[in-house]
């Protein structure tokens, strides 16, 4: 796994060849509000996979048009998420991509994701815009793309197997020295989008930006989150899954169960170590992608649970 | 300058003579004591009438900038990750995604404070006075 060479192009075959080899994974099993890792191959993961009633796979900050260190590829990095979702047993009902699908939100980079995501085996995917996808036009050409048309501000909502699922955008309208953003239009239709939900519906809301205050200096929070955490908590199980950070953390309060995704480009320091959220640099060759992945999420029946499936890239 | 010219067209002229050394130190000495003089004011000028702002780490720096007016302001993003200058309530033009390494320039001629952020990473916030 180890590739020291100064050749890139040997580097870069030697990395892809390590992603195509079978590799460590962490399965997330919520059990009561709390969330319980276990490694892919046990024995536990067979049995918590029979008794999902359906499953589905978040990808998350692919980040296309980056090209700096330590990711000279993430074309290929997302290509091998996108085939390790296609090489899972049981296939995922849709695809989440919970924003940054670009770097700069150009034309051709979102041409480049399409075109990537289109190799999915997987058919549908739910899309979020990430602040990187709206630059210059507020996400007119993201959402003309991208975009699921039941709103002019670019929010939905769908049903699926009996889960009800939220998509919220919180990277437009920023204000200076704030966070990211709902707004007020967007909360009152979240507020009326989930009147006429019973509380034993189990609820998955999906956006960019953390849905919590999870390291404000950084940016890592949602000014407004906190009136749209109150109309959630009436919910018996609801969990709530972001991007933005490129790495994992997680929150529960209550029963909102809080995610963040890792991503399949590059990986940000934990909150506050170093002076700025910029990418992490410094990987050992080979190491990368232990830091990029994707997650799956299978829905068990009766409990009324998620159990979330974080793997990293093999 | 004629002087130089012919020393270097001419193979035989006695170029490296000290006295055509003599002539042209002294050529040269006019030269450094009267262009560059004129030069180094226009460009003292023009660097009293451009600001450098730095983008790195997530942070304009510096943050605060009071210059006069007319002042040409330049932000470069030395980040990996894009910015883009923006002011709170329109008052100038805000710039097109920075990549890293980019640059993007505005004159201030009216006095006054221009409060200005990120919109991708609206915690970073910075001012420009115009006196």
């Amino acid at each position: 796994m180890q590739d020291n060479h100064d050749n890139e192009a040997g580097n870069r075959r030697q990395f892809l060849k390590c992603m195509a080899w079978a590799g460590a994974g962490t399965l997330w099993l919520m059990k009561g509000g709390v969330l319980r890792a276990q490694p892919f191959g046990d024995g536990a993961l067979t049995a918590s996979l029979a008794d999902a009633s359906f499953s589905f796979a978040q990808i998350s900050d692919s980040h296309i048009g980056f090209h700096k260190e330590p990711n000279m590829d993430v074309v290929g990095t997302l290509r091998a998420s996108v085939a390790r979702v296609n090489a899972q047993a049981a296939r995922p009902d849709f695809l989440l991509h919970t924003g940054d699908l670009t770097h700069l939100s150009k034309p051709e980079e979102f041409d480049t994701l399409a075109g990537v995501m289109q190799e999915s085996h997987v058919r549908k995917v739910f899309y979020v815009p990430g602040e990187h996808d709206v630059i210059g036009d507020n996400g007119a050409e993201f959402f003309r793309r991208f975009g699921e048309r039941q709103h002019a501000g670019g929010w939905y909502s769908f049903d699926h197997r009996g889960v009800h699922f939220v998509g919220l955008i919180n990277v437009l309208n920023l204000k200076a020295g704030g966070l990211g953003s709902l707004g007020a239009e967007q909360l009152a239709w979240l507020k009326k989008d989930l009147a006429g939900l019973s509380a034993e519906t189990p609820l998955v809301v999906f956006a960019h930006m953390p849905l919590w205050p999870l390291y404000p200096p950084w940016g890592w929070g949602t000014d407004d989150s906190a009136e749209a955490m109150s109309y959630l908590r009436w919910f018996g199980s609801v969990s709530v899954l972001n991007g933005h950070i490129h790495q994992i953390q997680q929150k529960v309060e209550g029963n909102i169960t809080f995610y963040t995704a890792r991503s399949t480009a590059y990986p940000q320091p934990a909150p506050g170590v170093g002076p700025g959220p910029g990418p992490m640099k410094e990987i050992a060759p080979g190491a990368l992608h232990r830091y990029l992945g994707i997650r799956d999420v299978r829905h068990v029946r009766g409990r009324q649970a998620l159990a979330v499936t974080e793997e990293v890239l093999p | 300058m004629k002087a130089m010219a012919q020393g270097f067209t001419r193979p035989r002229a006695p170029f490296w003579r000290p006295g055509v050394l003599l002539v042209m130190g002294a050529l040269c000495c006019v030269g450094v004591a009267s262009h560059p003089a004129m030069a180094a004011s226009a460009s003292a000028l023009k660097a009293m009438q451009t600001q450098q702002i730095g983008i790195r780490n997530f942070a304009f720096a510096p943050a605060t900038l009071s210059v006069p007016a007319g002042t040409r302001v330049v932000w470069t993003n030395q980040d990996e990750e894009p910015h883009v200058v923006t002011s709170a309530g329109s008052l100038f033009a805000s710039s097109k995604g920075l990549d890293t390494g980019d640059s993007y320039a505005v004159t201030f001629s009216k006095p006054g404070t221009y409060a200005y952020y990120c919109s991708i990473h609206p915690m970073m916030v910075g001012t420009i006075i115009v006196r």
